[in-house]
């Protein structure tokens, strides 16, 4: 406490002490310009080379102070989640917060150090700036700006429960456990709503939508959002290639919302039956009385069927096989995929009317020609069916099998003779299934794995999934990358002794041609009674039939279509892998774009009738 | 207006009038006003009217999200911003379930005490002036820059600071900004004996201020007076001690008092403070350099963060008195309602009009700034 006696009576003499401020600096000092603190919040600066334009600034803003303008000379980029929109700040509004520092997903904004702001013109515009990099009246240097512990976006992904390798290397359980509804909700919560998914999924899904919900605990809207632009969520929710997170702004400094996973978690909140109502909400009540017919239950046929069914049309699916899904049920693993999810989505589209036709090959059951006279459209959705061969010599070996058949026939459950060693040609993601779906089988028959995946790419160029090649790796599987496949050798007495390959120098020529080039004085022989190629698949377009194949026109193997998916034949559309090649995702936008022409088509011919 | 402000137009005697005191007047903090009547220099009656500042903070509250309302809160008491944060921040945190790191906890101290450190020394500025003294308003001013100059370096906002948010604190600390708030201690310290002989040892200030607008005891507490104001009414009672918050119970400092209860008392008391809080800001320096850890507890995503369902109340003490908010969410991304019990409102209202009734018109600038509300405050 202090001593002071302030009661105490001054003395005379008090004025007196005033003359000791003769000798001092007064307390009030002219103005100077001085730098403003090496934090401050002043005005807005903005990396554009960084900057996505993902609008997170602006939903943080409390004084609703920034509006996102469209930059033409700037180009928009979805795939990889850039948009040409950039923060413009109304200075009348802002009340420097920073919050929109601290959120901002890429770090492109900051503040400066720049103290005032005064107008060099008696208009009301000079309040409404566009920052960039350089600053309102000159660089006056960074101030407050984003730091590691101060971040206020979530860059690291809530965990999945997973099967660990020794639990999962002799058996086809589904890896992937699925989020539980606190974990859901956890990693729902690190969405900005930023919506670049949207943009960069090809059926362009209400991602930040459905994430939304999750956050909210409304698994149900989740669904209805889905099923709003995807009718196979349960196959999406698991093996799609999420573009989207490719494309997530979270992406751009960490680890992007595991977008995929809540799809999965939506799917496996909400009971089957009740998965079915929210699918049929959209239906229409009447039905237009056109028939369609769609050759392939896979994916792109049955998203078309679906749209279609909706719309009132009558769909008819002819499906080859015994069971729906195309190269969703036969070529990708039980582990990554169990059939069981398949085929509740394949459910779901059953349930709102749409007949599927099983063990019905067109060509061989059912032709062309009887389609185009009983149906107003036919779709054809054929998928590629049929694995390609490198045509090195020796690939004419029996033993040496197609990656796509040999998973079918793995998926089918025939029985044949499990090789004690395999070699797989091949590094994208057909490749890893087969190989890994080879390794559960010899783990199960007898206790080790022996399979090497020889793959063109090296390996920071390789084809599968990051994730695929890592468990691969731990269930046992020898990826060699850089390997060119040259021959197959066999014993005399015919058996398949293996695959010999060089090293790799390059893949494409100048002009970006598939040429590869090899250094042959690096060779190496692979064992294997088995070798699997895995290096693309094509489609049996032999269903046809010669008169039709003549008809159409084609483009380099492929039937070629219009935009919307139509060949040139009035009836006669084509969607999914057979158009585009192999992707699901790809094949679902596909459907929808195809079933929207049909349903034009269909509709203006009705007014001209 | 408020519906008690409303009078019938009757005509007063000969012998008395009314003055409107403020809203804009330099002898009220900010737009402010108080009807007086007056029988010559008399006052006998006097009417509080806070509503030309109202902004309505308490309601924006609950159209934003949890976050968006740390740039919001400062705003209801421009002098003494801080503890606004802070209160809002504890609420938040207290809901949330959020545990805030020590370091954090410390640093948070740090401000409250050199946010109080800046609130008196713009008060003893204000109050110098009401009784013709403007030399003391200027240092007062200029001194207080040096602590915005502080904030300034630590937030990166010389006002509205805006560093607190629920789980913790913005920014750490910058390299070497201990030791430049010690140096602006001691130049306070040393500016001391100036101000205690320009202003409160001033045979001006001394002799109008003792016995101006005197409360007792009871009456303070009839009244809901709190802080310094309660305090120089004899009664030690300081929130910081008494329901501590923060490290301060970890902290060692006196709880200033004065017995009179008149503008003397409640200028000395925040006198006395002064000398406590830089004792305290001396503490945290000595102790945060060997205190790490995070400065913020891991908060979900702004945008998507469900604070659960629940009340809280989180109150504090601040230059004027004991800040508290009640905060009430419904396990919503924003509060279903936040109502902040600011010590202005009762000060600058029931307190003031009761103690200007009976004095002198030239008193009652001097009550006012001697009670240091917060005009911004009063009506939220």
């Amino acid at each position: 406490m202090t001593d002071i006696d302030y009661k105490a009576k001054g003395s005379i003499l008090n004025p007196l002490k005033n003359l000791q401020f003769l000798g001092r600096r007064p307390v009030t000092q002219p103005l100077e310009p001085r730098p403003a603190s090496a934090n401050y919040r002043g005005f807005h600066l903005n990396d554009w080379e960084k900057c996505i334009g993902c609008s997170t600034c602006q939903k943080v803003c409390d004084n609703a102070a920034i509006t996102m303008v469209r930059i033409p000379d700037i180009k928009e980029d979805p795939v990889n989640g850039i948009r040409n929109l950039r923060p413009a700040i109304d200075y009348g509004r802002c009340c420097w917060c920073g919050l929109c520092v601290d959120i901002c997903p890429t770090g492109s904004l900051s503040l400066s150090r720049e103290y005032v702001h005064t107008c060099t013109q008696d208009e009301i515009d000079s309040y409404f700036v566009l920052p960039d990099s350089s600053g309102m009246h000159g660089t006056y240097g960074h101030g407050w700006r984003k730091t590691a512990d101060a971040d206020l976006v979530d860059l690291s992904r809530h965990p999945m429960a997973h099967l660990e390798p020794p639990q999962r290397s002799d058996n086809f359980d589904e890896i992937m456990l699925g989020f539980t509804r606190q974990e859901a909700i956890l990693e729902a919560s690190r969405c900005v709503q930023c919506g670049m998914c949207h943009d960069a999924c090809p059926t362009h899904m209400d991602a930040p939508e459905y994430i939304r919900a999750i956050w909210q605990d409304d698994p149900e809207e989740a669904v209805r959002q889905i099923y709003r632009t995807n009718p196979f969520p349960e196959v999406c929710g698991r093996v799609c290639t999420h573009r989207c997170e490719t494309a997530c702004s979270i992406g751009r400094r960490g680890e992007p919302v595991a977008i995929r996973w809540l799809k999965r978690y939506a799917m496996d909140a909400v009971a089957p039956e009740r998965v079915k109502e929210i699918a049929a909400e959209s239906k229409s009540d009447y039905m237009t009385g056109k028939r369609i017919a769609i050759i392939g239950a896979g994916p792109a046929g049955l998203t078309a069927a679906f749209d279609l069914i909706k719309q009132g049309h009558q769909v008819d699916v002819y499906e080859g096989l015994s069971e729906a899904g195309g190269m969703t049920r036969w070529g990708i693993p039980e582990y990554r995929l169990p059939a069981a999810a398949l085929a509740r989505d394949v459910d779901v589209i059953t349930s709102l009317g749409v007949r599927i036709h099983y063990n019905r090959w067109i060509g061989r059951d059912i032709d062309m020609a009887t389609l185009q006279l009983e149906y107003d459209a036919v779709l054809l959705a054929i998928g590629l069916g049929l694995g390609r061969s490198t045509r090195i010599p020796g690939s004419d070996h029996p033993q040496v099998r197609k990656a796509v058949e040999l998973l079918r026939e793995i998926s089918q459950g025939s029985v044949f003779a499990v090789p004690r060693s395999a070699v797989v040609i091949g590094g994208g993601n057909v490749a890893m299934d087969i190989a890994r779906s080879l390794a559960r089988l010899q783990k199960r028959e007898y206790g080790t794995v022996r399979i090497t995946a020889c793959a063109l790419e090296d390996r920071a160029h390789f084809l599968a999934d990051e994730i695929e090649i890592i468990e691969a790796i731990e269930e046992g599987i020898e990826v060699l990358d850089a390997r060119g496949p040259q021959r197959c050798e066999q014993h005399a007495d015919g058996r398949l002794l293996g695959l010999k390959t060089w090293k790799v120098d390059s893949i494409f020529d100048e002009q970006q041609r598939f040429a590869p080039r090899y250094d042959n004085s690096d060779e190496r022989f692979h064992e294997g009674e088995m070798i699997i190629e895995a290096i693309g698949q094509m489609s049996d377009v032999s269903v046809l039939g010669p008169e039709l194949t003549e008809l159409l026109e084609w483009n380099r193997g492929r039937l070629k279509v219009d935009a919307a998916g139509r060949t040139n034949l009035p009836w006669l559309w084509a969607a999914g892998d057979c158009v585009n090649g192999p992707d699901v995702v790809h094949a679902v936008a596909d459907g929808h774009r195809v079933a929207a022409s049909i349903d034009a088509y269909l509709n203006i011919r009705e007014d001209v009738a | 207006m408020r519906p008690e402000n409303y009078q019938a137009i009757n005509h007063p005697p000969s012998h008395e009038y009314e003055l409107n005191f403020g809203p804009n007047h330099p002898g009220i903090e900010g737009n402010y006003a108080l009807k007086v009547k007056l029988q010559g220099d008399q006052v006998v009656e006097a009417h509080a009217d806070g509503g030309y500042l109202h902004r309505g903070f308490e309601k924006l509250m609950e159209g934003r999200l949890w976050i968006q309302n740390i740039a919001l809160v400062p705003r209801i008491c421009v002098p003494d911003p801080v503890p606004m944060e802070m209160a809002y921040s504890l609420a938040v945190e207290e809901l949330g379930g959020l545990e805030v790191p020590i370091r954090a906890q410390w640093i948070r101290v740090m401000q409250l005490e050199l946010s109080r450190i800046a609130a008196h020394l713009f008060t003893f500025g204000g109050h110098a002036a009401t009784t013709g003294m403007y030399t003391t308003m200027y240092w007062g001013v200029a001194d207080r820059d040096l602590f915005l100059d502080l904030f300034e370096e630590l937030t990166g906002g010389r006002v509205y600071h805006i560093y607190n948010i629920p789980g913790g604190v913005r920014r750490d600390i910058p390299d070497g900004y201990l030791d430049r708030v010690t140096s602006t201690l001691d130049y306070l310290e040393s500016r001391l004996p100036d101000y205690d002989n320009l202003f409160f040892t001033n045979q001006v200030f001394v002799k109008r201020a003792t016995g101006t607008g005197t409360m007792t005891q009871q009456q303070a507490l009839e009244w809901g007076v709190t802080g310094p104001n309660l305090r120089a009414t004899g009664l030690k009672l300081d929130v910081r001690r008494d329901d501590p918050y923060l490290v301060y119970d970890e902290i060692d400092f006196d709880i200033a008092t004065e017995e009179a209860g008149d503008a003397w008392a409640r200028t000395l008391v925040r006198r006395k403070e002064l000398q406590q809080s830089i004792r305290i800001v001396r503490q945290v320096i000595e102790r945060l350099p060997s205190i790490g850890g995070p400065i913020r507890c891991p908060i979900p995503n702004p945008l998507a963060w469900n604070v659960p369902a629940g009340e809280a109340y989180a109150r504090i003490d601040s230059s004027k008195g004991e800040v508290a908010y009640y905060v009430v969410s419904t396990g919503g991304d924003k509060p279903y309602r936040v109502h902040v019990r600011g010590p202005s409102s009762m000060h600058a209202v029931q307190v003031l009009e009761n103690l200007v009734t009976g004095g002198r018109l030239e008193d009652v600038a001097q009550i006012m700034f001697s009670l240091d509300a917060c005009p911004p405050e009063v009506d939220r």
